[in-house]
């Protein structure tokens, strides 16, 4: 059945995060003087209901994963607020940070350098525990078996060593592991795209699965624009550490709004010779821009089809421009959003057109 | 040019094994195609399927040992690639078969400039003097979208974008303007928007320059895109063979349609679960005996067991020129499109 999940949809969302920004300094000259940043995440807002799957896609470099990883604190964000559960993890003391852990976890792109190939599968699963539980042995060995058949791996296994699963079943201990201590979020890095397209469907199937039996929120970040569809119920379109546009998915896939969004869906290429030959791709010129050096104005106006002047010096904020749509480009500053509930992430950022 | 009726490329019960210390790998299993004059074949499979292998094979790039290519012929126009001498073979390579590869950052060498590596195959192959092949060179560069061509023969590889590299590659497998083109996986490491530019820039040099390209890939979308015709490959050999629109519309083999089925689709109705292929691609320690596919697949019966399917004509028309399967298991007759 289509989107029957039985979690409830919380008004409250279990993740919100405002301004989310990290740069990464660059250091050069004979003094390694601090010359410049490359703003890989710039201003990043959005929230996420307990229970929903955010889709967050984009090109190499946009800062996707730079995002799923400030979110969990694997870096220091430069600034903005992370709450995950009512609190803010980007503040929080190493100490409670470390107590906050178990709510969030991750599933890496590469099951392959994320597992440590000396430990067996048994030690793996069971790390999380061992740093988080003063569980006794036997306890903690039937939680493993427990976790164990929840992603279908088979018990007899628990000795193996991660060289000798395959890509798929790699990722499935990558995924017991981070289901171990039972999060409630969980930022799942590119987990498919280093798995052949008979093997993705396996691993999705077994997400969605996991969070339907146990209410997880996702954060599902992937460039591959057909499986987000599948997967998420908001898309969230990244370019050059900034937020293109923010929509529920079928409205996205239906109708994007942001010319970026427009060219990236139009270039994804349909299995069906019928529809490849009948599709109008938008090809776009050039590469991205360097994040150290991005654009005066709009991130993309060097590449935009619809460029206007204003585009080209003064950056757009990301504003609802349709109920529950946020889009951050000039073609839609005018049209001052109707009938908007003003979602949170409006409320900071809204210089032009009224939220209400 | 040789006989127009003839195809370009035929490849006939090609074979070709790894010796390996734990024991042998039956890498590609007696494959068999064509490619005609101008057309552009794509091969689908999974990592592990011998697409690559099987492209390396046919132009001998595999380091033998461990690679021995036991049995099969491969005529290019005519003449046998496997039993030509290296002297004749390097003549062959890079000036009638030219290669474009996944990755465009590590087949660059990035000690030397782009220049020189798109000059090189000018002045081997065709013996141009360095002052024609650096204005031949910006040419190709030209072609291939590379603004301001002629100041960056001078670049470095690391100066340049991804997309870029690899319009530097096909420059280079086209600079000698090859009847072959063979090009492994050269869009999977490019984001979407510049594969979209690749896969438009070689629609256009087709129809410029004519030559017959095979594709290979794992991506079912770029093949219905760009394709003629299309190979699928399993278990080191082709298991369905037809022409693009065919494949897509009527596909006969179940790994074809469980494929085809697994991927989800960005427009049309979203499906509510995947279908999965269940199971693992098979490792080729031994000659097949029985269909590769048998432990994954949800028609398996006793013939399946007992012998490995020879390919057989669906349309009526001769293995290999029209649509064929190799599967003992028979379709039902074509539905409605299976993903209309």
């Amino acid at each position: 059945m289509l989107d029957a999940r039985p979690v409830p949809k919380s008004a409250s969302p279990l993740v919100q995060v405002e301004g989310l920004t990290m740069h990464f300094p660059i250091y050069s000259g004979v003094l390694r003087r601090h010359t410049g940043d490359v703003k890989a995440v710039d201003g990043v807002s959005f929230t996420i209901n307990a229970g929903e799957t955010l889709g967050l896609v984009g090109e190499s470099g946009c800062g996707k994963s730079t995002v799923g990883r400030a979110l969990l604190r694997l870096y220091e964000p430069t600034a903005g607020r992370v709450i995950i559960d009512g609190e803010d993890v980007a503040s929080l003391s190493p100490e409670a940070l470390r107590k906050k852990r178990p709510t969030m976890q991750m599933v890496f792109q590469d099951p392959q350098a994320s597992l440590n190939p000396r430990m067996t599968l048994s030690r793996i699963i069971g790390e999380p525990l061992d740093e988080h539980t003063d569980w006794a042995e036997a306890k903690k060995l039937d939680r493993i078996h427990e976790l164990m058949d929840a992603v279908g791996l088979n018990r007899r296994f628990a000795n193996r060593f991660p060289h000798e699963f395959s890509g798929g079943q790699r990722q499935r201990i990558g995924i017991a592991r981070a289901l171990a201590l039972d999060p409630k979020f969980i930022v799942c890095d590119e987990p498919i795209a280093a798995l052949d397209v008979s093997i993705q469907a396996q691993v999705v199937n077994l997400l969605e699965d996991m969070q339907e039996k146990l209410g997880l929120t996702y954060l599902f970040i992937s460039h591959d624009l057909s499986m987000v569809r599948h997967i998420a119920d908001r898309v969230a379109v990244m370019y050059l550490g900034k937020i293109a546009e923010l929509s529920p998915r079928d409205d996205l896939y239906a109708r994007p709004l942001h010319p970026y969004a427009e060219a990236l869906l139009s270039a994804v290429n349909e299995p069906d010779p019928a529809i490849a030959a009948k599709r109008r791709r938008i090809i776009l010129s050039g590469d991205v821009p360097s994040p150290a050096n991005p654009p005066k104005g709009c991130n993309f106006c060097t590449r935009c089809p619809k460029v206007m002047d204003i585009c080209r010096t003064v950056k757009p904020d990301l504003a609802e421009v349709e109920p529950g749509r946020l889009v951050a480009c000039h073609l839609y500053t005018n049209t001052s959003a109707a009938g908007s509930t003003g979602a949170p992430e409006a409320t900071e950022r809204n210089q032009q057109g009224e939220t209400r | 040019m040789a006989d127009q009726a003839l195809p370009v490329l035929e490849v006939r019960g090609l074979e070709t094994v790894f010796r390996t210390r734990g024991g042998e790998i039956h890498a590609v299993n007696d494959v068999s195609f064509h490619l005609e004059r101008g057309e552009l074949l794509g091969v689908v499979g999974e990592s592990g399927s011998g697409k690559s292998v099987t492209m390396m094979s046919l132009i001998r790039l595999l380091p033998a040992p461990p690679a021995d290519i036991r049995k099969g012929e491969v005529l290019l126009n005519g003449e046998d690639l496997l039993k030509m001498t290296p002297d004749a073979l390097r003549q062959v390579r890079g000036a009638k078969v030219g290669f474009v590869f996944q990755d465009p950052m590590t087949s660059l060498n990035p000690v030397f400039t782009i220049g020189d590596q798109v000059m090189e195959p000018l002045r081997k192959h065709m013996g141009l003097s360095k002052a024609e092949a650096a204005v031949r060179a910006a040419e190709l560069l030209e072609l291939v979208g590379i603004s301001d061509a002629k100041s960056r023969l001078k670049s470095y590889p690391h100066q340049f974008s991804g997309g870029m590299r690899q319009r530097v590659m096909i420059a280079i497998a086209l600079a000698c303007d090859p009847d072959v083109l063979i090009a492994d996986e050269p869009t999977t490491a490019l984001d979407v928007t510049i594969q979209a530019q690749i896969l438009e820039l070689v629609k256009e040099l087709r129809q410029k320059l004519g030559m017959a390209i095979i594709w290979i890939t794992h991506d079912l979308g770029v093949i219905a895109g760009i394709a003629d015709r299309v190979l699928v490959m399993y278990g080191g050999q082709v298991v369905e063979q037809a022409p693009v629109a065919e494949l897509f519309a009527n596909p006969q083999h179940p790994y074809t349609r469980a494929l085809l089925q697994t991927v989800p689709k960005i427009t049309g109705v979203r499906e509510a679960r995947l279908k999965v292929i269940e199971g693992q691609p098979p490792i080729l320690t031994a000659a097949l005996s029985a269909c590769p596919f048998r432990a994954r697949c949800e028609y398996r019966h006793a013939a399946c067991d007992a012998a490995n399917p020879a390919r057989r004509a669906v349309d009526g028309q001769p293995v290999g020129r029209g649509h064929d399967v190799a599967c003992h298991w028979q379709a039902p007759a074509a539905q409605e499109a299976v993903h209309a």
